[in-house]
């Protein structure tokens, strides 16, 4: 093997990789078999973390950034001038088998550019992984990215091998998808979901009459949509988010703030900032809707379209609902007590195992770990004191916002700070 | 009146000495390792000789009167060795043999809030050795490892390393505690190692490529592909060092190798 070369070729694609956010490689069920390699049960590990902060957990490449579409988000498009190569087959297991070995990651996750057809592309994928299981006996995480357009004979091989699939929607409007993927159509993103939901489906069917039939994808399939390039607001998002997680199963849906890397006038300029703490703002969205019992509609509708920059959406939404509290630690029901702004789904365990031995005061709320400086608004508990004034949504935010020290509320002041 | 009960740092040597608080019933004892020990200046001081026979008993009843969800908690506290922690977990015994049953979840009684803080850390601590440990191949088939975690957590990573290679030998160090684990295939020991370095050279195993000469060329290699990977993923654009920090604490830098100059 090349050294230098291969150095040279995971440098250029691992940088063309890196737009893909999904990094989770959690919830599979393939335990380590005949003494093979790996095992990925349960928990992922993020085994280190990039100076931007993300977590590195899989070898994220791709199999070649050479591409026949013109996507004027992607730095892959064709019309770009950047240098372009390609992995063999047998260079990319080589490096998932060697840098798993030495601990220094969970698995693959591979995606490509589109050479020649989606076909061609999609079935080098599943070689890959298929030599992987087959050959290498490796039991740790594989993610496939899917390729729109990719038939569904493809689609069903590549779900025997890999833990994960997803196909990314990048644009979360219809319309905005025409404006910069004129050559991509909505139903080829849709189309590869479908057939792996299918799949997955039917698999599971069969799974419980016939012990042997092989899993099928076992960690689902996820997708990621770019924001902040085509001025959709927060309510399209979520709502198209909403969407994949009711119509396909998703288990993740992904957010990546648009990095501008093309000097293009339907996209904004080079050089605009990445909107992270926009990116931020719907992630803890997705969590609510995920693990905090809200519905989409609660948090966005008509007359509320975009999420607040400067608050949290679950204090947001408290203080939209005022009459909904405040809410008696020692009675509420999980649902209310996961409703609270401050309190964590973790917070809420310890309060339902905690009361049934003693009716909790503050001290103790504060000792489970509640923050209080938002929190002590919205509960009562056992003690007398507490918030008695009745405070308006716009006081009780103003007086969180003074006694907070968030990291980004200098983005929100009017004041002018010249040095 | 305080008596001061001084075992070898040992689970056993503790659970032993929980027996004697029971045997000689007494009404004030701190419970210490040997190795810290001080003089205490009005009290008695008694050392604990670790007994297997005593220390089963403690362990049987507990466990029994536990369940195994409190005594991992229990276990885990104690590898966390902050000072101190023995009598907390002295007094979670006390709470549990009185009443019959462990105060599971009363997270509004302190022991049991200060049990499950420790537990929690020695928890993390576990995960992330089982994320920044980075094995170097060393010999023609033998994976090595240094590592010095803040929590003794050998015993309890043992099983995902020996679950996740399977298929190879590895050895994984902890330079502070100055004992390994060690998987030959077959199953994992506690071993020691006589090093040639001084102290403060055995982490050398992770200095930069250009200078280290004990690693094959094929070694150096991986790491170095490694590195570059690290290096490519980084997106310029989005740097924010705090978080990356928050995530990946200085002092574990050392043994990285992406974090390696």
């Amino acid at each position: 093997m090349n050294h230098e070369r291969i150095k040279e070729k995971l440098e250029i694609l691992a940088d063309a990789a890196k737009y893909d956010v999904s990094c989770s490689s959690s919830g599979s069920k393939r335990q380590n078999k005949n003494k093979g390699l790996g095992d990925s049960t349960g928990m992922g590990i993020c085994h280190s973390y990039t100076e931007d902060g993300r977590c590195v957990s899989l070898l994220k490449i791709l199999l070649t950034n050479v591409c026949i579409f013109d996507c004027a988000y992607c730095v892959t498009r064709k019309s770009n001038d950047i240098k372009r190569a390609a992995f063999t087959v047998q260079e990319v297991v080589d490096l998932t088998i060697n840098f798993y070995r030495r601990n220094y990651i969970e698995g693959l996750f591979l995606s490509s550019g589109i050479f020649k057809s989606p076909d061609a592309t999609m079935e080098r994928l599943v070689r890959v992984a298929k030599k992987l299981r087959e050959e290498e006996n490796f039991n740790g995480y594989i993610h496939l990215k899917s390729i729109p357009g990719a038939s569904d004979e493809l689609m069903r091989e590549a779900g025997l091998y890999a833990d994960r699939l997803s196909v990314n929607i990048e644009i979360p409007t219809k319309a905005g998808l025409k404006l910069l993927a004129p050559d991509k159509d909505h139903k080829d993103f849709i189309q590869p979901m479908k057939a792996v939901k299918n799949s997955i489906d039917l698999y599971k069917s069969e799974k419980k009459i016939i012990k042997s039939t092989p899993v099928y994808a076992p960690a689902g399939q996820s997708t990621q949509m770019i924001v902040g390039a085509t001025g959709e607001s927060d309510r399209d998002v979520m709502y198209s988010a909403n969407f994949f997680y009711n119509k396909f199963n998703m288990k993740r849906v992904y957010y990546s703030g648009y990095i501008p890397v093309a000097d293009d006038s339907r996209l904004p300029a080079l050089g605009t900032e990445v909107p992270m703490m926009r990116e931020n703002r719907l992630y803890q969205t997705d969590w609510l809707l995920r693990f905090y019992g809200f519905d989409v509609r609660e948090i966005l509708n008509d007359q509320h379209q975009n999420l607040d920059m400067d608050i949290d959406p679950k204090l947001s939404w408290a203080l939209r609902n005022l009459d909904q509290f405040p809410v008696d630690i020692n009675k509420a029901d999980k649902r209310m007590l996961a409703r609270i702004p401050g309190v964590g789904m973790k917070s809420v365990h310890k309060i339902i195992s905690a009361r049934r031995y003693r009716k909790l005061g503050w001290e103790h709320l504060k000792a489970i770990g509640i923050s209080m400086n938002r929190g002590k608004y919205f509960i009562t508990c056992d003690s007398r004191e507490f918030e008695r004034r009745d405070l308006t949504g716009i006081q009780i935010k103003n007086q969180i916002l003074l006694s907070g020290a968030s990291k980004y509320s200098k983005n929100f002041t009017n004041q002018l700070s010249l040095f | 009146m305080n008596e001061l009960l001084q075992y070898d740092g040992s689970f056993n040597g503790f659970l032993t000495a929980v027996f004697d608080v029971y045997a000689h019933k007494l009404k004030n004892p701190i419970i210490q390792k040997t190795s810290l020990a001080q003089d205490q200046l009005f009290g008695e001081m008694q050392t604990i000789i670790t007994d297997q026979d005593k220390a089963d008993r403690v362990f049987k009843k507990l466990k029994k009167l536990c369940g195994s969800n409190d005594f991992n908690q229990f276990y885990r506290a104690f590898l966390s060795e902050i000072s101190g922690i023995e009598n907390t977990l002295l007094d979670y015994c006390r709470i549990t043999f009185k009443n019959g049953t462990s105060p599971s979840g009363d997270y509004g009684n302190i022991t049991v809030l200060k049990m499950s803080q420790a537990a929690k850390m020695v928890g993390r601590e576990k995960h992330r050795m089982e994320a920044f440990i980075r094995f170097h191949l060393i010999e023609e088939d033998v994976y090595y490892a240094n590592c010095e975690p803040d929590f003794n957590v050998l015993p309890l990573i043992s099983k995902h390393f020996k679950n996740r290679y399977a298929d190879q030998k590895w050895i994984i160090y902890d330079l502070n505690r100055d004992y390994g684990i060690s998987y030959d295939l077959e199953k994992v020991d506690e071993v020691t190692i006589q090093f040639n370095d001084p102290r403060a050279q055995r982490g050398i195993m992770n200095t930069g490529v250009v200078e280290e000469s004990r690693f094959r060329e094929s070694e150096n290699n991986y790491r170095d592909l490694w590195n570059q990977y690290f290096k490519s993923t980084n997106i310029e654009s989005r740097k924010n060092m705090k978080l990356h920090l928050q995530h990946v604490p200085k002092r574990y830098w050392k043994y990285l190798s992406e974090k390696v100059a």
